[in-house]
């Protein structure tokens, strides 16, 4: 009743109309609360939102800057019956809006604020599936030439007929990452093709997961070869996880073993550039791959070849030309023709509903 | 039976992920938060297990068969038991059964770690200083129509963002500006799509069992 009395005193006018309602498409606990701006706002310091069980005693849950008029409060729990109100703050003045109604936080089932996504999804995802479909039925598909993917059998012929080793680094990716799966997938065929013409394959990890993937997809594509005899289970190992010690022990690697065929693919970071130079001090013929934006310039500066984003994802199409694979591919490509035709269209409307003419009909 | 399944585990594992994607309740997400966070942590003590199995097998094999530079792989060992000694026993803030202090002198595996790793990778991510020199001479090597554009533009950029470039013309930064935010945003942004579709279809590939090069390959 003082604080009433005194906001009346100094007249600092609370904000009206406070309206709280339970935050939509979230998993519960969550309460969004809104109201209108003090008469005062250019006065106040802040805001102050408060929060009741009974309607009756208020406890301060936020603090929030002038001029804003909306607070999500995080700490509710589901199922309870809460009122607030809004304070205008001036000093050690408040003044106490009006309770809102009261409300009830609530888990939603379906994250229906997604639907966008799940329209792309179905869009792409369905087009690439009709695609993978015709490519079973045995149509014949056309995919562009990748020269860092051509590549890959002069790089594994010159370091067999050199007698030396090649390097295949997998970067410093979580088996989460999906850099890290489709640079899995390209060791598998790479593997394949090292256990053919026998060649030394050495494949450092940096993470323990990613090792004992590795090594069994490495063990396998030996077998499938025919070739089970020549894995080495020395040539794939666990190298370091910090990220400066394995680039050390890379370094380390090309120096020493000199390898005639260097992979980088997969998620680099800083990292990228230490091991790439030294790769090509070496003189040994370098492929990269990888989604890190930041470090495709630095590949492209120190290797011979480098897969560029998506061309990641498509190599180990390309490589096993598997005519499953290349759908998959191709209802990419659709997919991509579709978001740049919705983009130019797009442009074009944004563009002409900016024309002055267009004001006169309004 | 053998690749059927880790086919059908797969396909499970990212039919979950994706429904996680669509419902937000938590008497799903509690299920969701306990594959991603308590079972990967299980699979990954394991794999760590391993991880070190794998490191310490190829240096005692390189000891054992005196491969050239083994000298150095005896560092490694004598470094990996004293940290793990230090690790296991001395605990992390150093509140373990094996005392980590003499006098002021201290050796618990926090102060190792800030004192040895950390100048170490310090010294490595200092040399990318030197690599960038070397790479921007290979880069700006006037060889194609590309690399004289890669030229022209840095060459642009690197003067715009100076002093110097406002000195010789006003308009100078906001040309830097335009070619940083146009053409260069454009650019990544054409590739960031290429990824994103690229993460859509491999994930269903993978999901639905088209790409089995991790299994090694095979139909």
């Amino acid at each position: 009743m003082s604080l009433i009395i005194l906001c009346t005193l100094v007249g600092l006018a609370p904000p009206s109309n406070v309206r709280a309602y339970d935050a939509p498409d979230d998993g519960g606990g969550v309460i969004n609360v809104e109201w209108q701006l003090s008469t005062d706002d250019a006065q106040t310091d802040a805001y102050e939102i408060y929060r009741s069980e009974n309607g009756s005693d208020f406890v301060k849950v936020g603090l929030i800057g002038r001029s804003r008029q909306f607070y999500q409060d995080q700490t509710t729990e589901d199922g309870i019956l809460y009122a607030y109100k809004v304070a205008t703050v001036s000093d050690t003045v408040r003044a106490l809006s009006e309770p809102s109604p009261e409300v009830i936080s609530t888990p939603s089932w379906i994250n229906v604020a997604k639907v966008n996504i799940y329209v792309a999804m179905l869009i792409f995802g369905g087009l690439i599936l009709y695609y993978i479909y015709h490519a079973r039925k045995g149509k014949e598909l056309f995919i562009r030439k990748i020269a860092g993917l051509q590549a890959i059998d002069d790089a594994v012929g010159r370091a067999t007929e050199m007698g030396k080793p090649i390097l295949y680094v997998l970067g410093l990716g979580y088996i989460e990452d999906i850099a890290t799966i489709a640079s899995l997938n390209i060791l598998g065929e790479v593997a394949k093709k090292t256990a053919q013409y026998d060649t030394k394959l050495i494949v450092p990890n940096a993470d323990p997961i990613v090792y004992t993937v590795a090594r069994e997809i490495v063990k396998e594509s030996y077998t499938n070869a025919g070739r089970p005899d020549a894995y080495d289970p020395e040539s794939v190992f666990f190298l370091a996880r910090e990220q400066m010690a394995y680039a050390a022990g890379i370094d380390g690697i090309m120096t020493r073993e000199k390898p005639a065929t260097n992979f980088l693919v997969g998620y680099f970071a800083a990292e990228s550039l230490v091991i790439a130079e030294t790769g090509a001090a070496t003189g040994a013929i370098q492929i990269a791959g990888t989604d890190a934006l930041a470090q495709l310039p630095f590949f492209v500066t120190a290797c011979d070849y480098t897969l560029i984003g998506e061309e990641l994802y498509a190599a180990s199409a390309y490589i096993s030309k598997r005519p499953l694979l290349l759908g998959a591919i191709k209802g990419e490509d659709w997919s991509k023709v579709i978001i740049a035709a919705a983009l130019i269209l797009a442009s074009i409307i944004g563009l002409v509903s900016q024309f002055p003419i267009l004001s006169l009909f309004q | 039976m053998k690749k059927r399944i880790p086919l059908i585990l797969i396909f499970v594992a990212g039919l979950l992920g994706v429904i996680s994607f669509v419902i937000p309740h938590p008497s799903y997400q509690v299920y969701d938060a306990w594959i991603r966070n308590d079972l990967l942590r299980v699979l990954s003590a394991f794999a760590v297990v391993l991880a070190l199995g794998s490191l310490l097998r190829v240096h005692s094999d390189k000891i054992r068969r005196k491969r050239r530079n083994w000298q150095y792989s005896w560092l490694l060992l004598i470094a990996f038991a004293v940290s793990a000694i230090i690790g296991l026993f001395g605990g992390v803030a150093a509140d373990g059964i094996l005392p980590t202090t003499i006098g002021s002198f201290s050796y618990d595996i926090q102060t190792l770690y800030e004192n040895i790793v950390i100048p170490l990778a310090s010294s490595m991510f200092a040399l990318l200083a030197f690599f960038m020199a070397s790479a921007a001479y290979r880069a700006f090597r006037v060889r194609s129509m590309e690399a004289t554009l890669l030229l022209v533009a840095a060459f642009i950029v690197m003067i715009g963002v100076l002093p110097l470039g406002y000195s010789i013309s006003k308009h100078l930064p906001a040309f830097v500006q335009w070619i940083l935010n146009v053409p260069n945003v454009a650019g990544q942004r054409g590739i960031v799509l290429g990824i994103a579709l690229g993460v859509v279809a491999t994930s269903l590939k993978i999901i639905l069992g088209i790409e089995r090069a991790w299994l090694g390959g095979g139909e």
